[in-house]
């Protein structure tokens, strides 16, 4: 049996979000109800969510989060952190045994800060010495693997049910402004929980429904930018299209989903002239980052959230909405079993993004 | 030797009406009629199998077969050979040979790849109800996006060919092909959204309001070559070479020097057009900046420069030398591509096949991550809509056709172009048998196999989920290989069926 | 009329409970699926929000819906009655053949893809709101009528792609704005009086009265028709080798 990465594992999925925009703190546990009850969605093989503002007494440090198949693995990567990062804590991250979730890995989560000579020697930013860092961890240190690495945020993934992984986790004990969570459905057994969802870099993380069919398409042409796609899942590219566009090309959010949603040549003729050019000079200049076939992504990021369709919208999507708390789901369901009155609520046109941020002030 | 004849004309003698079509219309001498017999004669040395006078003959009395005469077996000294060496024995000459390589034992790649479609994981789409776009631009990037200082956007681009459907047609030059034949492309390619290529024998004044779909070449002869034909077109396209016969240059004999193809060539009537085999302003890649340069100051920067080259052995760092040459589109011609006249050796043993071609030349862009700048044009032997999918999933961003767009004006591949007799009034200066094609039916017909393709390649994306063309650019996962070895699935970049 | 919370027993179990009886009543739905699937008889009174696939194969029986509901609703139905005191999500009444779809509120993308009629079986959509893109995809009977109560009739009503590669069946929309892509193989064609009163008030008869509207309010708009125009469709898209 092949690992996640050596072959291409089809899923279909569901996902949801919770983002607090006056910066409160929601419970991890809402989260875990909400996407538990879209479990025929998933089949019991991948489960994870994505938090943000979990870690505020460790905000200025990245939060690395890693699975070990061995000691040995643990030790040749410490060697690693250690001559990288100041390492201002480290520990297990405490799990609780659920009899649904086996063959856990060694998972260990460690709060660092890049060595400032390094990064000068490095002439690189924090972040991509980080992100550099990481990705070379992921690709050379065997039996080693970083599923999230941004700061004042962490994932949270294994393979099993969504509802099943937060008690593992023990996601009670986390709270913060933002969660993600998604529910699997791998199409065959991956059996590595490095091929869970949510898929971080930083503190950006996807999760997505849909099998997209640009898949190589898009891999080859991000890959162009030292990325290298490892799981060959549509989260993994449709992460670093975003981290891309995003933190090297410096294009907004919307921008973005311009880009990997663009708009239908016959739709963009209907625009007024500085729309038709803008979206067309989007469309040019990025085409090989258009993403065909259906997906729903939710898209976290610190301060903020994302939710697009792409431009057919052959995935369902609902929002809603509470006073001051946005909600994301595949199904108004999981959205009313946490928030059953909801101000409003309503499906997002494909291709149109849907994106929150904390609300002016709020500092988390 | 010499009486041999490759093909027989037969004729079922009940079903002749004596009408003389046939006589009429063969342009090879092969038919003639016996005034005091009243019989036809037929002179089988002089066949061509062009089929003329069959499709021409009103109760289809006619039929062409291979000769029947058998040369004495022999796997090595096959028939073909054995012609060859008595031709050349007789003759003393390079043996000189038209159209595409047939070469067997070369592999048609396309011909080992098989398409995805999806199933339940994902939808497929029908293209008929639902969106399909294979809108597609060509040409250069900029690296990154640029803002103003207001904060949007600056359109960077820059120019850029917009075509409808990713299929071009090739560069097929006035003098190799009729007039007729170049304003049939012309007027297809407006009707249809896309560009034809005047070749390297200048562009006729009829055809400069076409400019909008013409795209003009430079060649080493520099035939026809002026300011007002460089902006008479929408991009200029830098002929290298051409698969079939690359490192080769070119020799319109002066017998075709007549007429308009001589004022449009601007060289004197009967005097012999050669293309050196290099251009001799570009012995090295700096130069070749200089040329891309120089026709791009001449044309105020307004439109893209195209370099053709032929698929040889070290084609992609030649491609990656191109792009950094300022070129904004590369059109590689491969080992299949079609000729008016090539030396058959040259043709039959030079080069690469254009599939093994694009995956290096794509691939390799991509790893020094240079592939988004430039775009990519494959062409030579590409016969139907699935070698343009298979040839864009490879890495290509369009293609272009000659002989398949030749064969909607009806050639038949008697490749006997270079003798300037051309029965189909396409590969002649004859004026009695150019007249024998229509240039508005001629664009009909392409018109209707170009867009027969295109509604080919969305039936096939749409199977595959896929609703645009850029989606399908690259994307290797859509292909799978059969019948292939290792070596050839590395470098083209595909996994073997069943994987 | 049984009565049933669905808060208080699995999935499973509520809807082996709901096949108990002809006619039942179940609140507090979230998201339970397939609910008054292929039911033949009875009433089925919901509230909450059903899941996905409410009403699929729906062979006769009458469904209320007191709230939204989800995807792929009225799935392949094919008599009875269906309506929904609020919106609808993605794929409502996909390849449905027989019966009446009644949602007081908008409906997602691809609404009535490849409803169907056959002999007595009409089927028929009506829509209170708006419209998601792709109504009415590959029509091939029956009725879809989008009324835009909540926008007006000076507004557009549909997203993208209304009706494409329809080829039979009828869309009415009350709206005097066409809706944007047209495809040019359908005909719009803005009604008369007359032709309102003749075939639209036997259509929307029973849904005035159970979303207790005016007849004549909902009439007073303009409607317009969209059908298939047989002679634009190219006929000419296959060749025999």
């Amino acid at each position: 049996m092949k690992k996640e990465g050596e072959v291409r594992i089809p899923s279909g999925c569901a996902v949801c979000g919770i983002f607090a925009r006056d910066g409160r703190s929601i419970n991890g546990e809402v989260i875990a109800r909400s996407i538990a009850l879209m479990r025929n969605r998933s089949n019991g093989l991948g489960g994870g969510f994505a938090g943000y503002g979990i870690y505020p007494q460790y905000k200025d440090y990245y939060a690395v989060h890693i699975f070990y198949d061995s000691l040995k693995s643990r030790e040749e990567c410490e060697r690693f952190l250690d001559s990288h990062f100041d390492i201002i804590n480290l520990s297990k991250i405490p799990v609780r045994q659920i009899e649904s979730i086996t063959d856990a890995p060694l998972i260990w989560r460690y709060f660092v800060s890049p060595l400032v000579h390094k990064i000068q020697d490095s002439q690189l930013d924090e972040n991509e010495y980080t992100a550099r860092c990481m990705i070379r961890i992921n690709n050379q240190i065997d039996g080693a693997y970083v599923f999230s690495c941004g700061k004042n945020m962490g994932v949270f993934k294994a393979v099993g049910y969504p509802e099943d992984v937060a008690r593992f986790y023990r996601l009670e004990d986390y709270s913060g402004y933002a969660w993600t969570a998604h529910g699997r459905y791998p199409t065959n057994t991956p059996g590595w929980w490095g091929g869970a969802h949510p898929f971080a870099l930083l503190d950006l993380s996807v999760v997505h429904n849909g099998e997209i069919s640009s898949y190589d398409a898009n891999r080859r042409a991000v890959e162009m930018y030292g990325y290298s796609c490892n799981l060959l899942t549509d989260t993994e590219v449709i992460t670093y299209i975003l981290d891309y566009l995003t933190r090297k090309e410096g294009l907004t959010l919307e921008e973005c989903a311009n880009v990997i949603a663009a708009p239908f040549w016959s739709t963009i003729a209907l625009k007024d002239r500085d729309e038709a050019d803008r979206l067309s000079y989007l469309r040019k200049m990025y085409s090989s980052f258009l993403i065909t076939g259906p997906f729903s992504i939710l898209v976290g990021f610190t301060g903020g959230m994302m939710a697009l369709n792409d431009r057919l919208k052959l995935r369902s999507l609902v929002v809603g909405e509470k006073g001051s708390t946005t909600y994301f789901s595949s199904e108004e369901a999981a959205i009313r079993a946490v928030e059953p009155e909801l101000d409003r609520v309503w499906a997002p046109a494909g291709g149109q993004p849907v994106i929150v941020t904390l609300d002016e002030g709020v500092c988390v | 030797m010499n009486n041999f004849s490759r093909f027989r004309i037969n004729l079922r003698k009940e079903d002749c009406i004596s009408c003389r079509s046939c006589v009429k219309q063969c342009s090879f001498n092969a038919i003639s009629w016996n005034e005091e017999t009243k019989s036809l004669v037929f002179n089988h040395a002089g066949c061509t199998d062009c089929q003329r006078c069959v499709s021409f003959c009103p109760r289809g009395a006619l039929f062409i077969t291979r000769n029947e005469n058998t040369f004495a077996p022999h796997s090595l000294y096959t028939e073909k050979v054995l012609r060859e060496l008595f031709i050349q024995s007789e003759t003393g000459g390079v043996l000189l040979s038209s159209m595409g390589s047939p070469a067997e034992k070369v592999p048609v790649y396309f011909d080992h790849l098989l398409l995805n479609a999806s199933q339940v994981t994902n939808p497929s789409i029908d293209p008929l109800r639902e969106p399909m776009e294979t809108r597609t631009f060509l040409g250069r990037r900029p690296a990154h996006a640029q803002r103003g200082t207001d904060g949007k956007l600056v359109n960077n681009l820059l120019p850029h060919l917009d075509l409808q459907t990713p299929i071009l047609f090739s560069a097929m030059s006035y003098g190799a092909v009729s007039l007729n034949v170049q304003k049939a492309l012309a007027r297809a390619a407006e009707k249809l959204g896309t560009y034809f290529n005047c070749g390297e024998g200048g562009l006729h004044e009829s055809l400069y309001r076409y400019s909008a779909n013409t795209i003009v070449q430079v060649a080493s002869g520099r035939f026809g070559v002026h300011e007002t034909y460089l902006n008479s077109a929408s991009a200029i396209e830098i002929k290298i070479g051409q698969g079939a016969k690359p490192g080769i240059g070119g020799h319109l004999t002066g017998a075709k020097i007549i007429g308009d193809v001589s004022a449009t060539r601007m060289v004197p009537e009967g005097v012999d057009a050669i293309s050196p085999a290099p251009h001799h302003d570009i012995y090295s890649i700096e130069d070749l900046r200089q040329l891309v340069s120089s026709l791009k100051e001449a044309t105020g920067y307004r439109k893209p420069v195209i370099v053709k080259v032929a698929a040889v052995h070290n084609i992609a760092p030649i491609a990656s030398g191109i792009a950094r040459s300022g070129a904004d589109i590369i059109a590689i011609d491969g080992f299949r591509g079609g000729t008016g006249a090539a030396p058959m050796r040259i043709r039959d043993n030079v080069g690469l096949p254009i599939e093994l071609a694009v995956a290096v030349v794509d691939q390799r862009l991509r790893d020094e991550r240079i592939r988004n700048q430039v775009s990519i044009i494959a062409s030579g032997g590409i016969r139907c809509s699935t070698d343009v999918v298979k040839a864009l999933a490879l890495g290509a961003d369009a293609v272009s056709i000659g002989t398949a767009a030749l064969c909607a004006l009806g050639c038949h591949l008697c490749a006997s172009c270079s003798s300037g007799k051309c029965a189909w009034g396409l590969a002649t200066q004859n004026p009695e048998l150019v007249k024998r094609l229509d240039p508005d039916q001629g664009a009909d017909n392409l018109v209707r196999l170009v867009s027969a393709w295109t509604r080919e390649i969305k039936e096939i994306m749409g199977g595959m989920g896929i609703n645009s063309i850029e989606a399908l650019k690259g994307n290797r996962l859509a292909l799978r290989a059969v019948g292939l070895n290792e070596k050839e699935l590395e470098i083209l970049g595909v996994r073997y069926g069943g994987e | 009329m049984l009565k049933l919370d669905a808060l208080m027993m699995d999935e499973n179990e509520l809807k082996k409970e709901a096949d108990t009886a002809e006619d039942v009543s179940i609140i507090n739905c979230l998201g339970q699926r397939y609910l008054g699937c292929a039911r033949k008889k009875g009433h089925m009174l919901l509230s909450g929000t059903p899941g996905n696939g409410l009403a699929s194969y729906l062979d006769g029986a009458r469904i209320d819906v007191d709230g939204n509901v989800q995807d792929a609703v009225a799935d392949t139905m094919n008599s009875g009655l269906v309506t929904i005191h609020g919106s609808a999500g993605d794929a409502l009444c996909y390849a449905m053949r027989g019966g009446r779809v009644f949602v007081s509120g908008n409906a997602g993308y691809r609404a009535g893809v490849h409803m169907k009629a056959y002999k007595d079986k009409q089927s028929l959509l009506i829509i209170g709101g708006t419209a998601g893109s792709f109504l009415g995809e590959y029509l091939a009977g029956g009725t879809i009528i989008v009324l835009g109560l909540n926008k007006g009739d000076d507004s557009p009503l549909t997203g993208f792609f209304c009706g494409n590669g329809m080829y039979a069946g009828t869309i009415y929309i009350r709206s005097r704005v066409k809706p944007v892509n047209l495809s040019d193989t359908l005909s719009w064609s803005v009604m008369s009086e007359m032709e309102k009163q003749e075939e639209l008030v036997p259509l929307l008869s029973d849904y005035v009265k159970i979303f207790s509207l005016s007849l004549d309010a909902v009439l007073a708009g303009t409607f317009a028709r969209i059908r298939a125009d047989s002679s634009k469709i190219s006929k000419q898209l296959y060749a025999a080798v």
